[in-house]
């Protein structure tokens, strides 16, 4: 895609490379321990009676999927953000002092932020809401870091020297704008300490919004964090690493297109699944499974997308690890975006909401889709980041299988666990009574734990094979030349 | 039209922008107008009641318990009456949950008591044996944040006209009222007088001399949020 030689500063990408690998891990480390608590509750004791407060499972569960959210996610976000952006865009953030600057607070701030949001949570300071638990000066500060990467897009736009906006521009385009909307609204709070007069807790602040005024507010905001974090930004890496790591063309822009106008059109509607069954307007309801349905065809338009543009390729899945990754996020992303919407059926999710059926949606899309393609993208940007080539080849064939099989345990164990909860749930013996209590139903899952917590487990270790790669990709791989960084990494065996 | 578009960020954003918000205009607008009445019975938290709330919220029991019952057979069976809109009014924030690891608790008031939450809240699988719950020992010793409640009520009555201190329709057809001290010395003390009946159907010593000295444990608040969902 780039013709004239210009140097890139990745400054700013190394930083939120390192901080993507270190809250992955930390991250992903905790949604280990969590699973380990469901199938042995004794680890909620991990670091003694004395701690328990802070080891115990509703304590660490928003700390998990915050640090995988907005910790690994966005800093891989961000990442790719300092990379992407200055190469589509043809300008180097070092022609730009303010970009510099702004940027170095930017990261700094949110490493401030990622402190103070670990020792709140791990006290109990809550706001209560899944995904948007942060108190409300925390609240502040990511209102400004994420302002402060609106003014990076736009900045650099404003500078660049290609006039046409690269696809995967769109798409950081429309995370930015949709989180923006999204995550203040549905934080508006009042501090109560303020409020009252200067009483109790400075860090308390009570809804905007009651009951299922609230509910309906968050699940517009909880359903769009997934879209617009889990979804759209990713959609933008794999536009851009598939196409330069394969040396392939895009398969159709008209299918880009397409795909994504009707991702932004229908995401929102979908909102209404997550509330089925509950005290929202049954119309509400309707409109949610219905546009659900519908959200297969942008999903699967960028996903057929990228397949097509490995066609004649095929021999590369085969023998490029990071194609592998690519490839498999992205049938990860049309097995989800299958799945989701099957879900999102009313009489199915009758029998889904509520159970560990959802809980294994999450993390395919999570672990198969989010976590597969930054870890492709961030292996893409090492040897041109660091001007180095990938340290091993086996340990990332390893890593990858490694992962592959994390992936399937979890999903396979949590729909199996989620659809015999479900129906042991509902079962009535002949008499008309329920057919068994809900101490039945937990321990029925037990098994299913446990393979969940060891499928984690052995996806974690990929985690730590990728992390020690990327260190020594950094510290000692061999160095390689520019004409060696055309499309397909370089990588030692 | 998307080729001039793509040339143009800034008008690329308006569009993006204006495509992605109509749904939410339409769908939150309408709904909020119409802000969720209260329905008869339904009446805001005591000061007790509201510590207890924000330990369960700091607990996020809600990662483990919904607190809304869905209109099926089995849901009603298990747990009773089906969750209606207005029972939710005065819930800042809304805490319905999104997993069931552990049954509902929306109404978890009518069949459990206060002596049965103090053992099992100690040790759940020694009541419930195959239990996976945590147990919540620390809570018997550390002490509820009364002036926090306290000021969320202030600031609830102040924002949001929650009525405190006016007869609301009781169920049986009469009047409930919930008082709302004017100090916060007041407060505190309606709260340990709430709370010293709570603990009188309690064992545990550590709570016993906690409120024989005014203080109130977090478990006697919790249990007092617990009491109450009906
Ligand atoms: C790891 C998940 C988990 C967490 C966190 C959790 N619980 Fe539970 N809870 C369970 C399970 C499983 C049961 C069913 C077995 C039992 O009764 O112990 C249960 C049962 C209960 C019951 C009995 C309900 C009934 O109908 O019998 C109550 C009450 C309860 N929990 C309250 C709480 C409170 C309050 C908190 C937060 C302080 C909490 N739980 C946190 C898993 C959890
Ligand atoms: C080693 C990898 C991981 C393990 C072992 C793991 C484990 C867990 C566990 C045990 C839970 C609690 C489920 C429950 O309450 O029943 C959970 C919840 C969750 N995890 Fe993970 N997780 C991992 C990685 C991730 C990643 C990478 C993401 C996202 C990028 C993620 C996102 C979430 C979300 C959103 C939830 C909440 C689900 C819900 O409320 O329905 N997890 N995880
Ligand atoms: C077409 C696309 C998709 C549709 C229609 C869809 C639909 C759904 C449905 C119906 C639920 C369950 C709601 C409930 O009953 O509780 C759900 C939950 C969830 N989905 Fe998806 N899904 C899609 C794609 C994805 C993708 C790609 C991810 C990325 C990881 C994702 C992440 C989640 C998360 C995190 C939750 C759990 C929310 C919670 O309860 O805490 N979804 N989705």
């Amino acid at each position: 895609m780039e013709n004239r030689p210009l140097e890139y500063d990745y400054t700013v990408a190394k930083l939120w490379m390192i901080s993507a690998i270190v809250l992955g891990i930390v991250g992903m480390l905790i949604g280990v321990i969590l699973a380990w608590q469901l199938a042995f509750p004794g680890v909620n004791l991990l670091l003694g009676e004395g701690l328990a407060e802070y080891t115990s499972f509703g304590r660490l569960r928003p700390l998990h999927t915050d640090a995988v959210i907005y910790g690994f996610t966005v800093s891989g976000i961000m990442a790719t953000w300092y990379y992407v952006g200055q190469r589509v865009l043809k300008v180097s953030m070092a022609e730009s002092k303010f970009l510099m600057v702004t940027a170095k607070i930017q990261f700094w701030l949110y490493a401030i932020g990622v402190v103070l949001i670990v020792v709140s949570l791990l006290f109990g300071l809550s706001q209560g809401k899944e995904y948007a638990e942060f108190i409300w000066p925390i609240d502040i500060a990511i209102v400004i870091i994420w302002v402060l990467w609106g003014v990076q897009i736009f900045g650099l736009i404003g500078i660049r020297r290609e006039k046409t906006i690269y696809i995967s521009i769109w798409y950081y385009i429309a995370s930015f704008l949709a989180v923006s909307a999204l995550y203040i609204f549905n934080n508006m709070a009042i501090p109560t300490y303020f409020a009252s007069g200067g009483i109790g807790s400075i860090f308390h602040s009570v809804s905007m919004y009651a009951g299922t005024n609230d509910a309906l507010v968050q699940w517009w905001f909880g359903h769009n964090a997934v879209g617009f974090v889990l979804t759209v930004p990713i959609i933008a890496m794999i536009y851009y690493f598939l196409p330069k790591e394969s040396g392939q063309a895009i398969y159709s822009y008209k299918l880009s297109l397409l795909a994504f106008w009707g991702l932004v059109f229908t995401y929102v509607w979908a909102g209404g699944h997550h509330l089925i069954f509950a005290t929202t307007p049954d119309w509400m309801q309707t409109m949610g499974s219905v546009f659900s349905v519908i959200l297969i065809l942008p999903s699967w338009g960028s996903a057929i997308n990228m397949l097509l543009t490995m066609k004649g390729e095929w021999n590369q899945v085969a023998t490029n690890p990071l194609i592998k990754f690519m490839v498999l996020a992205s049938t990860f992303y049309m097995f989800s975006t299958l799945e989701g919407p099957i879900q999102a059926i009313k009489s199915v999710n009758a029998l889904a909401h509520f159970t560990e059926w959802i809980v294994g949606h999450v993390h395919d899309g999570a672990l198969g889709w989010v976590v597969f393609m930054i870890i492709a993208a961030m292996l893409h940007m090492a040897p041109r980041v660091y001007g180095r080539e990938i340290y091993s080849k086996s340990l990332l064939n390893t890593q990858f299988w490694l992962q592959t099989l994390g992936v399937t345990l979890y999903f396979t164990s949590m729909w199996i666990a989620g659809i015999t909860q479900g129906m042991m749930w509902r079962a009535h013996d002949e008499f008309g009574n329920l057919a068994y209590s809900f101490i039945d139903s937990v321990i029925a899952l037990e098994p299913f734990y446990i393979i969940r917590a060891v499928g984690g487990t052995i996806y974690l270790i990929g985690m730590f094979i990728w992390a020690y790669n990327m260190y020594k990709t950094a510290t000692a791989g061999r160095r390689v030349e520019a004409n060696e960084l055309q499309n397909t990494s370089p990588m030692a065996s | 039209m998307f080729h001039w578009l793509e040339k143009h960020p800034f008008f690329f954003a308006v569009g993006v922008f204006v495509v992605f918000s109509w749904a939410g205009l339409i769908m939150i607008l309408p709904t909020f107008t119409k802000a969720s009445q209260p329905l008869v019975g339904t009446v805001p938290y005591t000061t007790l009641e509201l510590a207890g709330r924000h330990i369960y919220v700091a607990n996020n029991c809600s990662g483990c318990h919904s607190q809304l019952i869905r209109p099926f057979k089995n849901e009603t069976d298990r747990y009773g009456d089906y969750a209606k809109s207005g029972e939710f009014a005065y819930d800042r924030p809304f805490l319905w949950g999104s997993k069931r690891t552990g049954p509902d608790l929306m109404r978890v008031g009518n069949y459990r008591t206060t002596d049965w939450h103090e053992n099992h809240m100690k040790d759940p699988a020694g009541i419930v044996p195959g239990s996976i719950m945590p147990a919540y020992r620390w809570m018997f010793t550390k002490l509820a944040d009364l002036d926090t409640a306290y000021a969320e009520q202030l600031t609830v009555q102040a924002a949001f006209a929650v009525p405190y201190n006016k007869p609301l329709p009781a169920k049986d057809g009469g009047t409930n009222m919930v008082k709302l001290a004017d100090t916060l010395e007041g407060a505190k003390a309606s709260a340990l007088a709430e709370a010293r009946t709570v603990a009188a159907d309690m064992k545990d010593q550590d709570v016993k001399d906690l409120i024989a000295q005014g203080e109130v444990p977090e478990i006697v608040a919790l249990i007092a949020y617990l009491n109450r969902l009906k």
